[in-house]
């Protein structure tokens, strides 16, 4: 059962998961999850391998619809509009809620397109000049201006893989997302790099709803305000990123972030 | 207590250990002799071409010296831009002349033994250039076929005694005949060129290689990011994959009974013949074409699908530009079996004696292949140097065709 500490304050939900369930062919992943996603705090999503959250936040901007056998249930909803809806348009919810992966995955192509490649696709800008100038906000929201601003028409894959990180970063935000998806961001990364993408996610944080995935509980603790832990497919606890870590009312979570297991 | 010995360090672990490299090194040997095996006979095979082809690009041709000015041949040089300016010429008695030129300077066996063609040539040096006829000039005009063979010590005996004769006088020699490039086909082996069947497998792959590619690529990138995966797309897949192993006179049968069937007054045309092979190039097409669909990272989607790229997008932005290196070289390969296939076009009449060049691509032609083909059934000795030059010329065609595909690989190959 999905124990949610009752106490957080009242927040104004961006994207609200009301008893979602994941399937893959008859495999249930994901079993009834129900979550509210805030602007103002960074969410974390812990938990031991396998146990859905990356799926589940996959499911935050279908991009569960690329696996064929991958089918959803229950309500997801951003801004109160249940995103998997019929006459949903994919591509407007994926430039309103952004994804950042795992591995950095830079086009192989120039720093300057791989940020320009979004808001070219979608009209953002008029001209050249509007266009340089969104590369440039998106690179210094990113941190990573300074290091590339002489080389912006290197290629983007012969970047460090911090580097590239905070591209993929930059790639997201050049499209002026409102809520950002991050799939254990740091998990490819030394941790001088991490650090970087800590720090860049805290500066980040209140002007993007974000939610990141992670392995490491002291990543979660360290950039988040919000904390749901994930087990067998099921939320097993939702609250203050404080409480899970010090107070957890549920046995398993306390085991988990004890390490016991994991 | 006993001092334990780690069980890599043992006598037999250490001969295992050398057996393990033994066997590196006999893989090692067996790799380096297969390739050094391949090398020698493709510098086989390029140096027997080469040696036995110079001779094609060459011809016998004898030295005859006609002076203009004294034959009082007196024409018009306006007139010879004009269409008819050969007519012309024959008219004024230029045939005679040659001929006339020739048995006084030759003998008379010799000037028989000039290439019935052969005022043809020196009504194309005054066309070029009328100013030649008040001038005398030494023309090298090609000898009849007999005359070569005897040149080349073979044939009857008084031809060869004829060329020993003139070879004496420095009367008859073998020059570089830079006409086998420009000329068509003939029954002559000292007339014929290799122009006409180059331009016929020019027009023939450009007919291919418009239907093949397109087709080929947009099937494979349909079947690898839109089909679904179910019963029928495995069907496809599998007809594909048979298509490309089916056996190519096959494909020319297919073009006789359906594209001969549409089209009957096309037939040796390079557009029939084109799309023939299209057929046949096409399943080779859509299979490296999906392998290199598949080669790319599904990351690169993933990342453009979350910047909001919609499919067609994704596929017209990301995919196709990184995998098309390798559909150019599946291209390639599929390109050059069509450049060097006989058998369909057997089917659809391009086995034909054809002594001009296409013009377009509906009338008649004929392939290099083909025209190796027909060279090489011809029994006159001067064929046989023929047939090996325009096997290099089709092994050349070929380089530049390949060549070209890896340049291409090359500017478009990204690295990541």
């Amino acid at each position: 059962m999905t124990v949610v500490h009752d106490n957080l304050e009242k927040t104004e939900a961006k994207m609200s998961a009301k008893d979602v369930s994941v399937f893959y062919g008859d495999k249930k992943a994901i079993d009834e999850v129900s979550i509210d996603i805030p602007t103002e705090y960074v969410t974390a999503f812990i938990g031991p391998s396998g146990c859905g959250k990356s799926t589940f936040l996959r499911t935050l901007n279908r991009m569960n619809d690329t696996i064929p056998s991958a089918r959803v249930e229950g309500e997801i909803a951003l801004d109160g509009q249940d995103i998997y809806r019929s006459g949903m348009d994919v591509v407007q919810l994926r430039a309103r809620v952004g994804m950042v992966f795992q591995k950095p995955n830079p086009f192989p192509k120039s720093i300057y397109e791989n940020i320009a490649y979004g808001p070219k696709i979608h009209g953002l800008a008029e001209g050249k000049d509007e266009l340089d100038a969104i590369v440039e906000k998106s690179l210094k929201r990113a941190g990573l201006w300074e290091e590339v601003k002489d080389r912006l028409q290197d290629s983007g894959t012969a970047l460090s893989g911090g580097q590239q990180q905070r591209l993929c970063i930059a790639r997201a935000i050049a499209v002026d997302p409102e809520v950002i998806l991050m799939d254990e961001p740091c998990s490819a990364l030394d941790p001088i790099a991490t650090a970087k993408i800590e720090e860049l996610i805290a500066e980040l944080n209140g002007r993007y709803a974000i939610v990141i995935v992670t392995h490491s509980m002291q990543q979660a603790a360290r950039v988040s305000q919000r904390t749901a832990f994930f087990h067998l497919g099921k939320m097993v606890e939702y609250g203050r990123t404080s409480d899970i870590f010090t107070n957890p009312h549920e046995k398993r979570t306390q085991d988990y972030i004890t390490g016991r297991y994991g | 207590m006993t001092e334990r010995i780690a069980t890599t360090r043992t006598p037999a672990f250490e001969a295992r250990l050398k057996k393990r490299y033994a066997a590196e090194r006999r893989f090692k040997a067996i790799g380096l002799t297969a390739i050094l095996f391949s090398i020698a006979v493709l510098v086989f095979l390029l140096a027997t071409m080469t040696f036995n082809g110079i001779g094609g690009f060459q011809r016998v041709e004898l030295r005859v010296p006609v002076d203009f000015a004294e034959a009082g041949i007196a024409v018009d040089p306006a007139a010879m831009q004009q269409p008819g300016a050969l007519a012309t010429l024959e008219a004024q008695g230029l045939r005679d002349v040659v001929q006339f030129y020739a048995q006084q300077e030759l003998g008379e066996d010799a000037a028989e033994e000039l290439g019935a063609q052969a005022w043809r040539d020196v009504a194309a040096a005054v066309i070029a250039d009328p100013a030649i006829l008040r001038s005398d000039v030494t023309f090298s005009l090609p000898a009849s076929a007999d005359l070569a063979s005897g040149y080349e010590s073979e044939g009857s005996q008084e031809m060869q005694a004829l060329a020993t004769r003139l070879a004496e006088q420095g009367q008859i020699e073998k020059n570089f005949d830079g006409g086998f490039l420009t000329r068509s086909d003939a029954t002559n082996p000292q007339q014929v060129g290799i122009w006409g069947a180059l331009k016929g497998s020019m027009l023939t792959m450009i007919v291919t290689l418009l239907l093949a590619f397109p087709i080929g690529v947009l099937a494979a990138l349909y079947l690898e990011e839109y089909a679904p995966k179910n019963k029928w797309t495995d069907f496809i897949e599998l007809s594909i994959n048979n298509l490309a192993a089916v056996p190519s006179i096959i494909f020319g049968l297919l073009g006789l009974a359906v594209f001969l069937a549409v089209f009957p007054n096309l037939r040796s045309a390079p557009l029939i013949g084109g799309m023939t092979l299209a057929l046949m190039t096409m399943p080779v097409i859509v299979i490296s074409g999906r392998n290199a669909i598949k080669a790319v990272p599904p990351s690169i989607r993933d990342g453009a699908l979350a910047v909001g790229a919609s499919p067609v997008q994704v596929v017209f932005h990301h995919v196709l530009p990184l995998a098309l290196p390798g559909i150019l070289t599946g291209t390639i390969i599929g390109m050059a079996r069509a450049l060097g296939e006989t058998a369909p076009l057997l089917m659809i009449g391009m086995r034909a004696f054809v002594a001009t060049p296409p013009d377009d691509f509906t009338s008649p032609a004929t392939v290099l292949p083909m025209q190796i083909f027909l060279w090489s059934d011809e029994i006159d000795r001067g064929f046989v140097e023929r047939t090996s030059a325009a096997i290099i010329v089709l092994l050349l065609f070929l380089l530049v065709m390949n060549g070209l595909a890896i340049y291409l690989r090359n500017k478009f190959e990204k690295t990541w």
